[in-house]
């Protein structure tokens, strides 16, 4: 019964919210609107549990003086910080002038926008070291890089008009059908998994420890 | 400088190169080249200038400051052309750190066009669920939303009045990151209840969105600084994404000369011996 009871709710969950998908009648429709609520409340309590994970793994590698202990350290001071502030202002924590903004706009943000930044001097340096023409493809490629790169910026429009007009089609032809397929093909897939899973042919979600 | 030693480049060089190059655009401001809109951002413009004044719209501004420099152009600009064209904005997040981004929008617009909160735009905030959010929305937005970021019923909020599922909207203008964002939006939203919709994504997101945008399913693309700087000139107000572009145009050409660079310093590699 470890297995069937709970191959038997995704059954009935995972039919009546497919029908739900497509079945507008209001007996259909206030049940699969009460089931969308009842997982937006459980996701929503699974950060409380991500959050208590986080604690417990930290505190424990803190207190063991683990290997880059000092930056857990940090996250949890950032963590407990945040937090600790957000509640104190209750709900004035959204305020333009409140405690929890300022950190917001002057810490979190800049902090954020900067690891993203640090991207372009990252692919400066790759584009230098890794990037090898050794084939006939790895060449393609390569045009079809610097086409793109000139191209979809405004200098490539100064340079020749054409180099905008070749990286759009690049986009739109190849790279479009390319990706077509792909996402074609990822839809088959997650359409066949999801059949899988409401038939009870998928049973990974339930090969946990005591389902034996 | 022989192509053997170009091998031995140390890479802080490259960074300094880089660094120079995206700093000295932003720090004097001169001007390489004119930014001339793709048919991609003239098809975003178009979808809100085709809408009737005073139309709501709904926007989505899923993102997080780590793709502030790319998406925040985005989203001011599309603020900004939608209070020009007095249209009502219920706004909203999926990205938990994505709120008061959307409040900075609001608030900068709004206070340029003279625009209340409540009564000309709301900020609902976000609700974690990502497509269940979106799914709800469909059946009712104040039961999937009952309050806005500052707390206040939605029942209490003037530019709610009447607002009870996607019907209600004209347009939706999405601002993403990856996910959940545009693709979701259409997968739930425009194919289930045919909204239009237009979206402004991260550059290196924005090929995903290609299909979509030939089917019709998006009305227009803004991608990554480029595409916010193309859209700025659209609504003739250059700003944030326009003073990017110089620093970004000398950075890909630096990209791209630094891989025939690497492909130089490797020919001239002379080949290992035998042991």
């Amino acid at each position: 019964m470890k297995r069937e009871i709970p191959i038997l709710i995704t059954l009935v969950t995972g039919l009546f919210c497919l029908i739900g998908f497509f079945v507008p009648h209001p007996y259909v429709r206030l049940l699969y609107d009460d089931i969308q609520q009842w997982v937006i409340v459980i996701v929503g309590a699974t950060y409380v549990l991500g959050v208590a994970n986080l604690l417990r793994i930290n505190l424990t590698q803190v207190s063991q003086k683990a290997p880059d202990w000092p930056y857990k350290l940090v996250l949890l001071a950032g963590l407990i910080g945040m937090m600790a502030i957000g509640f104190s202002e209750g709900s004035h924590y959204s305020d333009d002038a409140s405690k929890f903004q300022w950190v917001y706009n002057r810490v979190y943000s800049p902090m954020s926008a900067t690891m993203f930044a640090l991207l372009a001097f990252f692919i400066a340096s790759a584009a230098f070291r890794a990037f090898r023409i050794r084939s006939f493809e790895a060449l393609l490629l390569a045009i079809a890089a610097f086409i793109l790169m000139v191209g979809r910026v405004p200098i490539g429009n100064a340079i020749h008009p054409v180099i905008p007009a070749a990286a759009d089609w690049l986009m739109e032809v190849p790279q479009n059908a390319a990706k077509r397929g792909i996402l074609i093909g990822a839809a088959l897939g997650v359409m066949a998994t999801g059949i899988r899973l409401i038939l009870g042919m998928e049973k990974t979600y339930g090969s946990g420890e005591g389902s034996s | 400088m022989r192509l053997e030693s170009l091998a031995r480049l140390d890479r802080r060089w490259i960074f300094l190169a880089v660094g120079l190059l995206v700093m000295l655009p932003l720090g004097f401001g001169f001007h390489i080249a004119p930014v001339e809109p793709s048919p991609r951002a003239r098809g975003f413009f178009d979808a809100i200038e085709k809408l009737p004044e005073g139309s709501t719209v709904l926007l989505a501004g899923d993102y997080d400051p780590s793709t502030i420099a790319e998406n925040y152009p985005m989203h001011l600009a599309a603020a900004r052309h939608l209070m020009r064209r007095n249209m009502k904005i219920i706004a909203l997040a999926l990205y938990p750190a994505g709120p008061p981004l959307t409040d900075q929008v609001l608030h900068l617009v709004g206070a340029e066009f003279g625009k209340q909160e409540g009564i000309d735009y709301v900020n609902l905030g976000y609700k974690t669920g990502n497509e269940l959010v979106m799914s709800s929305m469909g059946s009712s937005i104040p039961r999937t939303f009952p309050v806005d970021r500052r707390g206040i019923a939605v029942s209490e909020i003037p530019v709610m009045k009447g607002i009870h599922n996607y019907e209600q909207f004209s347009l939706l203008v999405n601002v993403s990151a990856g996910f959940p964002g545009t693709k979701e939006w259409v997968q739930q939203v425009v194919s289930r209840y045919h909204l239009p919709m237009v979206a402004g994504v991260t550059a290196v997101s924005a090929p995903e969105y290609y299909p979509y945008l030939q089917t019709g399913q998006l009305e227009g693309l803004l991608g990554g600084m480029a595409g916010a700087a193309e859209y700025e000139a659209l609504i003739q107000r250059p700003a944030l994404a326009m003073r990017g572009m110089d620093a970004q145009s000398l950075a890909h050409l630096f990209i791209a000369f630094m891989i025939i660079l690497g492909n130089l310093a490797f020919l001239g590699k002379k080949p290992a011996g035998r042991a």
